[in-house]
């Protein structure tokens, strides 16, 4: 029982990034009819928010230390940083331990935009091609974007540790009566699916409860007919971008203590929230989010000793499976509505 | 009556033959190759030689891929004179007198294996027959190692493997042309076992993870024989993909499964990312029927460590070198400090075992083709089979002839708990000598190969 509420919460976890990738890449499609395959290096550049963040507030100045040798024998250079010069040891210190936090505030911005720049730069040249020219263009620029970081933050993975404070592991299993240590699960994922679900909430309230929100779903029923009311389809197209822009941002921002972020990280992710929209049904705003959960959930089970013993190699498979079953049964995809992406 | 052919002219010709047969036993010896400087793959002009580095600049192992970069271009700049002379002057072959390779400067071009053999072979493949390389070096996958060795065989040039730990390096996939300094999985199961056994006693239920590839399956294996023989008991072993990245769903079972210990038979960044994962999801806070769970990570590198941070503390593993280990263990390691100063003075931070071993098998090549005279392949295999040397770190060592393995002493080590710095993660807790490290020719996890006769190809 234990493993499998365990693998439930990993799955979950998984199916955050999934959800919050899939979401925007629903947003767009549903809303401005483009098949965004950039989506993933916006996740991408969210995490290297992230990186930069940690980076500039790390960034030190060398004191050297005589009392001390370094691996040469020579007298040990400390680094310190800035910020702990500037506002003291315990809030320079603190600011440096909580940079990924911290970067959701400066990744909004940021994302926002990178959102509009793509838009306007880009993508609205592309809204009355067909979707095979979209999908060059997206990949393309996913390309660009991904060798640009390469060339500027190298091709390892970069360290991004969450906070000090949510390090370690919390005892889940004891608020449900199970034995101590029988579900542990880390604080930062914890955080990271509370996270999720927040977003998620806010931008499923943000198009129930505001007019905005209204007519971006009016949009995506029926474009046209939105179009002949006379409302300004481009300002709303600019902002819908920018908005699925900071989700995937915001979700790659909160990943990298959960993965070192690397320069291919989004293609990684896109692959796999691509078949996620696919499974949850083209322009469907909750299947988006069910799928992701629910793929995510299935890949975590998928990896466990027992089935991997079972069925070697479903572990690598299943997400592909489970779409190849839904499509077959039901080609709209769980929660897909008639027409879209239908002849 | 028949007429004989017995004619002078057919006599000498006769002579001629016979007297060049009877001396094939003696012409593959040193000095017929050392002057024979054409007929092979790539035969270098008076001016220059180049060697090709194919090392994984992406990908799970690129830590420890830019760190043999680093040591590549260290060996070279020795070679040519320059710099401090690092290893050189420890070294026991004199042979090697800083004016290159037989009076050729070394140069070398570079590839990126992406940790993919298919990578790894196509980059080599066009140092060979591109940019000419003599011979190709690196690794850090023991998966793009066995390629690549294959690869050179063909080729007919040298490959002297880099970071390579798989037993079919140098068992079942060994070739001629092929060279390993580095240790393999049975020498870390032998030096292993006695400290585990001291450390954790003989009544273990034992939960590995393995990387799905050849040296995770090596690893695991030896592992296995070993810990099983001193009374522990594998519960499960499970495959990973490489490169994985996230191994919650590997790890989360491990805790509920009965097993009070785990072998994480990861390498490079998926060992950091395994560890810390394992930590974080409270396995090193976990208690199995009153004992302690633990964590041992069979190799260990100091990259690694550096990776992993703090989660690396009190766990055992094994090690090919370390860069303390002369100050620690004393002159037998000689070469280290000379090695360390070097790396140390050019980069800003000691060296990493992949570095060690790069910089020794450059060396090695460097110094086997200067005693025999020649950098024909088969000169060098011959030069380097059952050479005995010293001074590159690692003590007194052999290149046995039988399968191009080396022996010496193995590094058991430790994370240390409170280091006092970025560099000084890691504790040596004891040495295996190179006797008990070494194994039978015969031993059966490296039956069915073949070293084959060396190809010096065109």
């Amino acid at each position: 029982m234990e493993a499998i509420i365990l693998q439930v919460l990993n799955g979950l976890d998984k199916g955050s990034a999934y959800a919050l990738i899939a979401l925007g890449l629903t947003l767009i499609f549903g809303t401005l009819g483009v098949v965004n395959f950039a989506h993933g290096a916006l996740f991408m550049m969210g995490a290297f928010v992230a990186v930069t963040v940690k980076r500039l507030l790390g960034t030190s100045y060398e004191v050297v230390d005589e009392t001390r040798t370094d691996f040469l024998g020579n007298p040990m250079t400390i680094d310190t940083p800035y910020v702990v010069s500037w506002f003291g040891e315990s809030v320079g210190n603190a600011m440096v331990d909580w940079a990924v936090p911290l970067s959701v505030l400066i990744a909004i911005p940021i994302m926002a935009v990178i959102g509009v720049a793509i838009e306007r730069g880009l993508i609205k040249h592309f809204y009355k091609r067909p979707h095979a020219d979209q999908i060059l263009v997206t990949f393309g620029l996913a390309i660009v974007l991904q060798e640009i970081i390469k060339a500027f933050y190298g091709a390892n993975p970069i360290p991004t540790p969450a906070p000090s404070a949510f390090t370690g592991s919390f005892d889940i299993g004891q608020l449900f009566g199970f034995d101590p240590f029988a579900i542990m699960y880390p604080y930062w994922r914890l955080v990271y699916f509370g996270f999720s679900a927040i977003i998620i909430a806010a931008v499923f309230a943000f198009l129930q409860f505001t007019t905005f929100g209204m007519v971006v779903r009016a949009g995506m029923a029926d474009r046209e007919t939105v179009g002949l009311l006379g409302i300004d389809i481009d300002r709303r197209f600019v902002i819908v971008f920018a908005i699925a822009a900071v989700v995937a941002g915001l979700a790659g921002v909160m990943y990298t203590p959960i993965l070192s972020p690397n320069y291919h990280m989004g293609m990684d992710f896109l692959v796999l929230s691509f078949v996620v929209v696919v499974v949850g049904g083209m322009g469907s705003l909750g299947g988006a989010v069910l799928a992701g959960f629910l793929l995510g959930i299935l890949q975590s089970f998928a990896s466990m000793s027992a089935i991997i013993e079972l069925v070697p190699g479903i572990n690598q498979v299943i997400i592909y499976l489970v779409a190849v079953i839904v499509l077959l049964t039901r080609p709209r995809g769980l929660l897909g509505r008639k027409g879209v992406m239908e002849d | 009556m028949s007429k004989g052919n017995f004619t002078r002219r057919n006599m000498l010709k006769s002579g001629a033959v016979t007297g060049a047969a009877l001396a094939v036993p003696t012409i593959f010896t040193g000095r017929v190759w050392a002057d024979a400087h054409t007929g092979f793959t790539n035969a270098p002009g008076d001016s220059s030689v180049t060697l090709g580095f194919n090392v994984p600049q992406t990908g799970a192992y690129a830590d420890e891929g830019a760190d043999e970069l680093r040591a590549f271009q260290l060996a070279v700049k020795h070679l040519n004179g320059e710099g401090d002379g690092g290893m050189l002057n420890t070294f026991s072959s004199s042979a090697l007198d800083g004016t290159g390779i037989l009076g050729r400067r070394v140069e070398y071009v570079t590839g990126d294996t992406q940790t993919s053999s298919d990578a790894a072979r196509s980059s080599a493949r066009s140092m060979i027959e591109r940019d000419g390389a003599i011979m190709i070096s690196g690794g850090s996958s023991s998966g793009v190692a066995i390629a690549v060795q294959g690869l050179c065989q063909d080729a007919g040039v040298i490959f002297m493997a880099g970071l390579t730990h798989s037993n079919d390096t140098t068992g079942k996939d060994r070739r001629a042309n092929g060279f390993r300094h580095f240790f393999n999985t049975e020498q870390s199961g032998r030096a292993l076992a006695p400290i585990l056994e001291a450390a954790y006693g003989t009544d273990r239920r034992a939960y590995h993870l393995t990387a799905d590839y050849t040296w995770g399956w090596s690893q695991q294996r030896s592992m296995q024989t070993y810990t099983e023989d001193m009374g522990w008991e594998t519960t499960n072993a499970v495959l990973t993909p490489v490169g994985a990245g996230d191994f919650s769903s590997y790890i989360t079972p491990v805790a509920n499964s009965g097993a009070d210990l785990l072998i994480l038979n990861h390498y490079g960044g998926d060992m950091v990312n395994s560890l810390t994962q394992a930590v974080q999801f409270g396995l090193r806070d976990l208690q199995v029927d009153g004992v302690n769970f633990e964590i041992v990570v069979p190799l260990y590198s100091e990259l690694m460590a550096r990776g992993a941070g703090s989660n690396i503390a009190g766990i055992l593993g094994s090690q090919n070198w370390d860069w303390k280990i002369e100050n620690e263990r004393g002159d037998r390691y000689a070469g280290t400090n000379a090695f360390v100063q070097s790396f140390g003075q050019e980069y800003g931070f000691p060296p990493s075992q992949a570095a060690q071993t790069c910089y020794a098998q450059t060396m090695l090549y460097a110094d086997a083709v200067s005693r025999g005279g020649s950098f024909n392949p088969c000169s060098v295999v011959e030069a380097l089979e059952g050479f005995e040397f010293d001074g590159l770190g690692n003590g007194p060592t052999l290149y046995r002839a039988d399968d191009h393995q080396c022996f010496k002493d193995v590094v058991v080590v430790r994370g240390k708990e409170n280091p006092e710095n970025e560099f000084d993660l890691v504790e040596i807790v004891d040495i295996t000598s190179r006797e008990d490290a070494t194994y039978a020719t015969d031993h059966p996890d490296f039956a069915g190969g073949d070293l084959g006769t060396c190809n010096p190809g065109a």
